[in-house]
């Protein structure tokens, strides 16, 4: 309590930057502490991707690819795409959520840096992230997938692809910002998710489908991060598709992060 | 007197609606000011203002001595805010909202966790600390937004709609708190559209309508300004009613409402008394019930903006956005 007193005394004009890395901390903690409360949050983010890979591997594998096993190699770093794409759906949901309960506006009548608010949920997405892409790594590895290029190939996928979620995820959150319930921003990621990440070539190669499709799945920027990751976890083409992957990452980032800023500025 | 709030011709538009028409308020350190109004009148948006959620498009205005535009940051420091709807994260317990706020004010975690576990005390929560605040009732809830908005002691508390949707006892336990949060030497800004509560528990109340304050003064000082006299009239048949109706507001010069078969009006002169008497006599309507008494500030408000405070459709959309 002293404290308290001792900070009112003294009242400073703005949030150091320190502060606000601090302030982002406490809130990305406040977003991880809920799965305790919400188990389900965390069977979420486990159990579909778990069972997407042994239903793809199993169910499809024979018939695309010869064999489960070599399916596997080639799907499962795709699928670490598709997921990733919709655990990304989770920052513009849980920011909608606090925008219509009025928690924001708790957040923002207090002396925390303009900023934390969002960072300390992107960073809390960004931890749900990692846990995914690790379980996934994990589940394909008891199945029988092995990486190719080490422990360095596989730090420098996972760096990778969460660099694109990070830019992927201020789709979300203009998504988040615009609708006005949370659950619309989860009927947008199925509405545009699915069709973007079945049309790519993360479950099938692009020379079984249609010609007319092959070339959209060509610049498909999920065809190009799954290709950057299979070059990093198994084999192939490594700096196209990695250069690519991050080009993608700075348009998306470049056009849609000052449009969320704007839309949230807008809103509240 | 020293003022914890002032505010000097306050205008915001949203679009081609204006919210504020040029507010002024000016409250004094350490006293409950009530800002009363129906859904729509303007003061959330006030609130809003005043704790630096939003900008002004016109005029200024101050907080703790801060100016709420140009030291937006320092008027944090001083104020707590209670918004409309409960804004507690619901995912969380009692003690990790409180924990959250405390840590984010920069306490320590020993300190946050003694600050929470006091205020979870003192607003009977402790029994509910380690449940998550969606288990909680529309009271409890209340309560833990109240004691989230004071951790960090704030010298200015906003109150917005803090008993819309409570149960007549978590009203008064809400009540209570601010009362001795008053005594500590707080001051609050409390919006409402219960008259009853700004008569209850506010110092000074401003009547708020289309985005501008249309009276100020105390309680007392509201009621006597519009006459705060009330003609009531109940004919003991209803079919009476449409004359009785013309008698009341011919004689009063202002128009009747009906409330089943009574009929109620403003008057200013006390001598309408008789005249009424007569005329229904006249007419030959028997009455079950004459009277004449103070207005209370729903007539009050009723007189000032020529419209009622509470409208059904808006407390429906309340209750929804509660459940």
């Amino acid at each position: 309590m002293t404290a308290a007193t001792a900070t009112l005394a003294a009242p400073a004009r703005r949030s150091g930057v320190v502060a606000g890395l601090r302030h982002t901390a406490t809130l990305a903690w406040r977003s991880l502490v809920q799965i305790k409360h919400n188990p389900m949050e965390l069977l979420d983010l486990s159990i579909q991707p778990v069972m997407f890979v042994l239903l793809f591997t199993y169910v499809f594998g024979t018939a695309i690819a010869g064999s489960s096993g070599d399916y596997l190699r080639f799907m499962l770093p795709g699928i670490m795409v598709q997921n990733a794409l919709f655990a990304t759906m989770t920052t513009g949901f849980g920011l909608n959520q606090d925008l219509t309960k009025g928690v924001f506006d708790r957040l923002r009548a207090l002396p925390i840096a303009r900023w934390a608010p969002l960072a300390g949920r992107i960073l809390a997405d960004t931890v749900k992230q990692a846990w995914s892409i690790a379980l996934l790594l994990v589940v394909g590895m008891i199945l029988g997938f092995r990486v190719g290029n080490g422990l360095l190939g596989v730090l420098a996928a996972f760096v990778l692809l969460l660099a694109f979620t990070l830019a992927a995820a201020w789709i979300s959150v203009l998504v988040g910002v615009l609708v006005n319930e949370p659950e619309k921003v989860q009927i947008f990621g199925f509405m545009v998710i699915f069709p973007l990440t079945f049309t790519s070539n993360i479950f099938v190669p692009t020379d079984r489908m249609p010609g007319w499709l092959q070339h959209w799945v060509e610049i498909n920027p999920v065809t190009v991060v799954a290709d950057a990751l299979r070059g990093l976890l198994v084999a192939g083409p490594v700096a196209g598709p990695v250069a690519q992957t991050l080009l993608w990452a700075v348009g998306l980032a470049a056009v849609f992060a000052p449009l969320a800023v704007r839309a949230l500025r807008r809103r509240v | 007197m020293t003022y914890a709030i002032r505010a000097e011709g306050l205008v915001r538009r949203f679009g081609d609606t204006t919210a504020l028409a040029g507010v002024d308020l000016a409250v004094p350190t350490g006293t409950v000011f009530g800002l009363l109004g129906p859904n729509g009148a303007g003061k959330t948006t006030t609130v809003r203002v005043l704790a630096t959620l939003l900008t002004a498009d016109e005029g200024h205005a101050t907080v703790g001595g801060y100016d709420v535009r140009r030291d937006a940051h320092r008027v944090r420091q001083v104020i707590g805010l209670t918004g409309q709807y409960a804004s507690v994260d619901e995912a969380l317990t009692g003690t990790e909202n409180l924990l959250l706020i405390g840590r984010l004010l920069g306490l320590t975690r020993a300190q946050a966790r003694a600050r929470a576990a006091e205020l979870l005390a003192d607003f009977q929560l402790s029994d509910a600390a380690g449940r998550a605040a969606k288990t909680y009732s529309g009271g409890m809830r209340r309560r833990l937004d109240l004691a989230a908005s004071l951790v960090g002691r704030p010298q200015v508390l906003f109150l917005d709609e803090p008993t819309t949707g409570l149960d007549p006892r978590s009203r008064n336990e809400l009540w209570d708190i601010v009362r001795t949060l008053v005594a500590d030497g707080v001051t609050v800004l409390l919006t409402t559209q219960y008259l009853e509560e700004a008569d209850q528990l506010a110092r000074e109340i401003a009547v708020v309508d289309h985005g501008r304050v249309i009276a100020q003064g105390t309680p007392e000082e509201l009621k006597a300004k519009t006459g705060g006299q009330v003609l009531t009239v109940r004919p003991v048949d209803p079919a009476d009613l449409p004359t009785v109706l013309a008698v009341a507001g011919e004689v009063a010069r202002s128009t009747p409402e009906i409330a089943q078969t009574t009929v109620t009006v403003p008057v200013n002169d006390p001598d309408v008394l008789p005249t009424v008497v007569r005329r229904l006599d006249a007419a030959g309507v028997r009455v079950a019930e004459l009277a004449l008494r103070g207005a209370s500030l729903d007539e009050v408000f009723l007189s000032l903006t020529g419209h009622r405070t509470e409208e059904d459709a808006d407390t429906d959309a309340m209750e929804e956005s509660l459940a």
